[in-house]
């Protein structure tokens, strides 16, 4: 639309800031909103239309990024005290490439304090709250990232997922989101929880629009020693080719702890893609249930080193002590919430003389039997079916002082980022109290063009869902 | 060393990599810089940042290995978890348990062999100093850390305990060094810090005994201060064990004005490290090509230098005691070459290495820029008696001072000319009327008159002030004495 000079950068930029002026106080999706920036950013773009240079891809789309992606000068919290004044010098590699494309920065996304989360109750600086109902969560972590999209603040942004930090956001929101394959999308300039498992990905009102978003961040990246050595994703171009001839497999260990009308919604997205010409069949992948046990050895056993380095030497929050030992230690006191020291101090201990091989190296082996089950699914499946979440939206403080139930959330999606597979979550009409469902395709790895285009198909074949209508000012 | 005892040693040696850059980043590999200048995001370990492995480092690694006789194997990198101020990330990466380099060894001048049993990388950590009065970290105002050195790479040599007196630990440390030089790893400076040896050390009463209980000693500064702290640490262990004590494993720090070793922890505070696999890196599976390839481009190391000199003494006669120090020296200074190349030039091996081991040894940097074929050439003057020894060394030293030049005309520019034969006939025939009993005694021969060849001689080069030729006035002195 902008590059073909029918509208202005300036101009609907201007009207996603007027929406977040009106509607992020009942919301908070955002910890900062970069208008400078992003008017900077907008006014070069409509400069290049109006010279006849190549704007970009995406050129003039305001774009949220979630406040784990490093943003050059700009400040990136994570949600945490502990980062406190800091602003990164560098910019993350799929910023870079936003920059590149001719994205326009609106601002950085609320989230569970460092990812860890379901509901972006744990940052720092107060919860996201949905957009459809603001009583509920938006779930988590990416919740600032699902709810600005929602809510119409954004029409695209980057979240990243880590044990479904996107997907499940993106369910309970009422938009899409997609973990690509570990690989596919540099890591440098995201701020790490789990290394071996994060993977940023894009969220966005359309499953075309996703698909872009990715093709955009997506490809090989030197700064990244973990990238996959592969051409730059063209997942936009095969989303119209249908789901003729491929087989779906329901995934029958989903529908097992998932709400009736979550599961009779799923149940409705399999008709579909049967009505669409795919062949679909309920498999089982018995190894997925041990995903959630295995997750929670594995997260805190990587996050306990990727956070140490939060330390008060460097940069961010310094809470002064008699000597460095008790700096240390002051610091990191007041800088990370109850959640972060929670996972700190369990991975510290499972990675720990003695136990490391009971629980961490335990963990690892349940991981490799995990994709094991996949990859026999996939000899005859062409992707997985499945919710997204168990449940629709819950409200906010019924699962915060209970991390099991909170960590339960998760389960449909940890099992894709214990194997690195790709996988979408694609709103699929409402649960009984009206609230965004989710249902979830899954696939093998870099299959993610297969993925987007039966996700195409879901989503053509998905019942209403009504924008969210927000009202002006805080909640109460 | 007490006797009835004997010391168990292994030598755990770091050695900087001479790269250009860091080992996970591009910033420079150099110090002395102001503080903090090389420095990026990634060896600041600032959030989100990402190692990438310097593949020169790599080659330098396995140079390291086929040095030392490794085998290289597929390797991978693991994080080692600990809170210190100069860990930028407080955790380091390291090789654990799958390093590059395994099962090697090393043969050391004295013909032992000492067992490497692993070579792997790390990276370096910055750098903290304490300011404030004591300059040690308690009582210090405050603490300031350099992370130039930050990310710099490293590897670790260790050596089996294979050593048993502190005299081969010294040795194996000075042959490691050059080994180290030779593969062109590291410039191999204990003192500036490139290279840092951590001695393990441990004693028992015979050989058939199991290894007694080891201390690690740290902070060993040059190669005197480690064969000193180990014959410190060994005397201490066998005190404690006569008097009924026992020894307690410990990390120990050697104090050089002190002369002794001090308890830095014990094994009840070692660190649980929780190493796992770095997340961040995929495993390094070197091919053979590229194996291969680095083993190409390795130099000669410094025991195959030594075995071709003593080769090329052996062809000529065979090789005396000081003659095999001699050539410990001219391959220590890496001056080998310039004595193979003046005897394949038809100089004797003896008078090549007496030269260099002597004379070019005293400037080694200039000895080894200097031009063979001068060399060569003055050598070869000096053979033929066109210059004598005294001469030939006065050219040398101005060949060195000057980085070249022809010797021959630099000889006569000194007014440096063979004597004629009459005047060398009529200076000896002075001498040997001068010192009639002498020559009695040298007439007479046999084993004490034949020595007494040498005191004229010498007469004869004082007279001429080293001009003669020595091998000149032993034929003038033979041929008065009718034989
Ligand atoms: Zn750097």
């Amino acid at each position: 639309m902008v590059s073909s000079g029918e509208w202005s950068a300036v101009d609907i930029l201007e009207q996603h800031l007027a929406a977040i002026e009106a509607g992020d106080g009942a919301v908070h999706a955002f910890n900062l909103v970069t208008a400078d920036l992003a008017r900077e950013q907008a006014v070069e773009v409509d400069r290049k239309v109006a010279a006849g240079e190549d704007p970009g891809l995406l050129a003039g789309v305001p774009v949220a990024l979630k406040d784990n992606l490093c943003t050059r000068g700009v400040p990136t919290t994570c949600s945490s005290r502990i980062l406190e004044g800091w602003r990164p010098p560098y910019d993350a590699t799929v910023v870079t490439r936003l920059r590149e494309a001719g994205a326009v920065m609106v601002g950085k996304t609320n989230m569970d304090e460092f990812a860890m989360g379901s509901s972006t109750e744990t940052s720092a600086f107060g919860p996201t709250r949905n957009p459809h109902d603001t009583s509920r969560v938006p779930g988590g972590s990416s919740g600032g990232s699902a709810a600005a999209v929602a809510a119409g603040f954004a029409p695209l942004a980057l979240g990243s997922d880590t044990g479904g930090s996107i997907r499940q956001p993106a369910a309970l929101c009422g938009v899409v989101g997609m973990k690509p394959t570990y690989g596919t999308v540099s890591r440098y300039g995201l701020v790490a929880f789990a290394s071996s498992l994060d993977q940023i990905g894009p969220l966005a009102t359309s499953v075309a629009d996703a698909a872009l978003l990715f093709d955009v961040i997506g490809g090989n990246d030197l700064l990244d020693s973990t990238s996959l050595h592969r051409p730059t994703p063209r997942a936009l171009a095969v989303l119209d080719d249908g789901v003729d001839g491929l087989t779906v497999g329901v995934l029958s260990e989903f529908l097992d702890g998932a709400a009736p009308d979550v599961v009779a919604r799923v149940h409705q997205a399999a008709e579909a893609l049967a009505g669409a010409g795919a062949r679909v069949e309920e498999v089982s992948v018995p190894e997925v249930a041990f995903g959630l046990s295995a997750y929670y050895l594995i997260a805190p056993g990587e996050a306990s080193s990727n956070l140490a380095r939060y330390d008060g030497v460097r940069y961010g929050l310094r809470v002064d002590a008699e000597d460095v030992a008790a700096m240390n230690t002051a610091t990191r006191s007041a800088g990370f919430g109850a959640e972060v020291k929670r996972r700190i101090m369990l991975g510290t201990y499972v990675l720990s003389a003695g136990y490391m091989d009971a629980y961490y190296n335990q963990a690892l082996r349940v991981r490799t039997r995990i994709i094991e089950g996949f990859t026999r699914a996939y000899h005859h499946c062409d992707v997985l079916l499945g919710p997204t979440a168990p449940t629709t939206a819950f409200a906010l403080g019924a699962k915060v002082d209970d991390p099991l139930t909170m960590y339960l959330s998760d389960v449909c999606t940890i099992p894709s980022n214990l194997a690195g597979h790709p996988a979408i979550s694609v709103p699929f009409g409402t649960g009984d109290d009206g609230l965004p469902v989710g249902v979830q395709l899954l696939g093998p790895a870099l299959s993610e063009g297969t993925v987007l285009k039966v996700a195409a198909v879901v989503e053509a074949a998905a019942p209403p869902l009504a924008a969210p209508v927000l009202v002006e000012g805080t909640p109460t | 060393m007490k006797p009835g005892w004997e010391m168990v040693i292994g030598l755990e040696v770091h050695c900087e990599l001479k790269t250009a850059t860091k080992l996970f980043c591009g910033c420079p590999n150099m110090f002395g810089d102001e503080a903090n200048t090389n420095v990026c995001p990634v060896c600041l370990g600032l959030p989100g940042s990402l190692p990438v492995l310097n593949q020169k480092a790599v080659e330098l690694a396995m140079a390291i290995g086929t040095a030392l006789n490794c085998e290289i194997l597929p390797s991978t990198f693991h994080r080692k978890n600990y809170f210190y101020p100069d860990q930028a990330k407080d955790y380091q990466i390291s090789q654990y348990d799958e390093p590059i380099n395994v099962n090697g060894h090393l043969d050391l001048p004295d013909g032992s062999r000492v067992g490497i049993e692993r070579a792997h990388m790390e990276e370096d950590t910055g750098k903290t100093s304490h300011a404030g009065s004591s300059g040690r970290i308690h009582g210090s105002d405050y603490s300031l850390v350099d992370y130039n050195r930050s990310g710099v790479p490293l590897v670790e040599i260790v050596s089996a305990p294979d050593m048993r007196s502190s005299a081969q630990a010294r040795a194996y440390a000075g042959e490691l060094r050059a080994v180290l030089v030779a593969s062109g790893a590291s410039d191999g400076k204990m003192e500036e810090g490139s290279m840092r040896v951590d001695a393990n050390v441990s004693v028992r009463r015979s050989v058939d005994d199991p290894f007694g209980t080891r201390c690690e000693i740290k902070n060993l500064n040059s190669v005197r201060s480690l064969g000193r702290a180990i014959e410190y640490e060994a005397d201490r262990q066998i005190a404690l064990i006569e008097a009924g004590e026992v020894v307690v494993q410990q990390t120990r720090h050697w104090d050089e004005d002190a002369g002794r070793t001090v308890t830095l922890r014990s094994k009840e505070d070692a660190y649980d490290y929780r190493y796992f696999l770095e997340p961040d890196l995929v495993p390094l599976v070197p091919d053979a090509e590229w194996i291969d390839a680095v083993a190409d481009t390795l130099g000669m190391m410094p025991a195959v230098r030594r075995a071709r000199l003593v080769r090329l003494l052996e062809e000529s006669g065979g090789a005396s005691e000081s003659q095999l120090d001699q050539v410990a020296t001219v391959v220590d200074l890496r001056l080998d070459d310039l004595v193979v190349s003046a005897v394949a030039g038809g100089v004797s091996s003896g008078l090549a290495l007496a030269r260099t081991a002597n004379e070019a040894a005293n400037d080694a940097d200039a000895a080894r820029r200097l031009d063979p074929a001068a060399y060569l050439a003055l050598l070869t003057m000096e053979a033929a008696g066109t210059v004598s020894a005294t001469q030939a060394k006065a050219v040398l030293a101005d060949l060195l001072v000057r980085g070249g030049g022809d010797p021959a005309a630099m000889a006569k520019a000194k007014g440096f000319e063979a004597m004629s034969e009459d005047s060398l006939a009529s200076t000896v025939a002075e001498v040997v009327v001068a010192h009639p009993d002498e020559w009695g005694r040298y007439c007479e021969g046999g084993e004490k008159g034949d020595k007494l060849a040498g005191f004229f001689t010498g007469l004869v080069m004082k007279a001429t002030r080293g001009q003669a030729n020595g091998k000149a006035v032993a034929t003038e002195l033979q041929r008065l004495r009718g034989g």
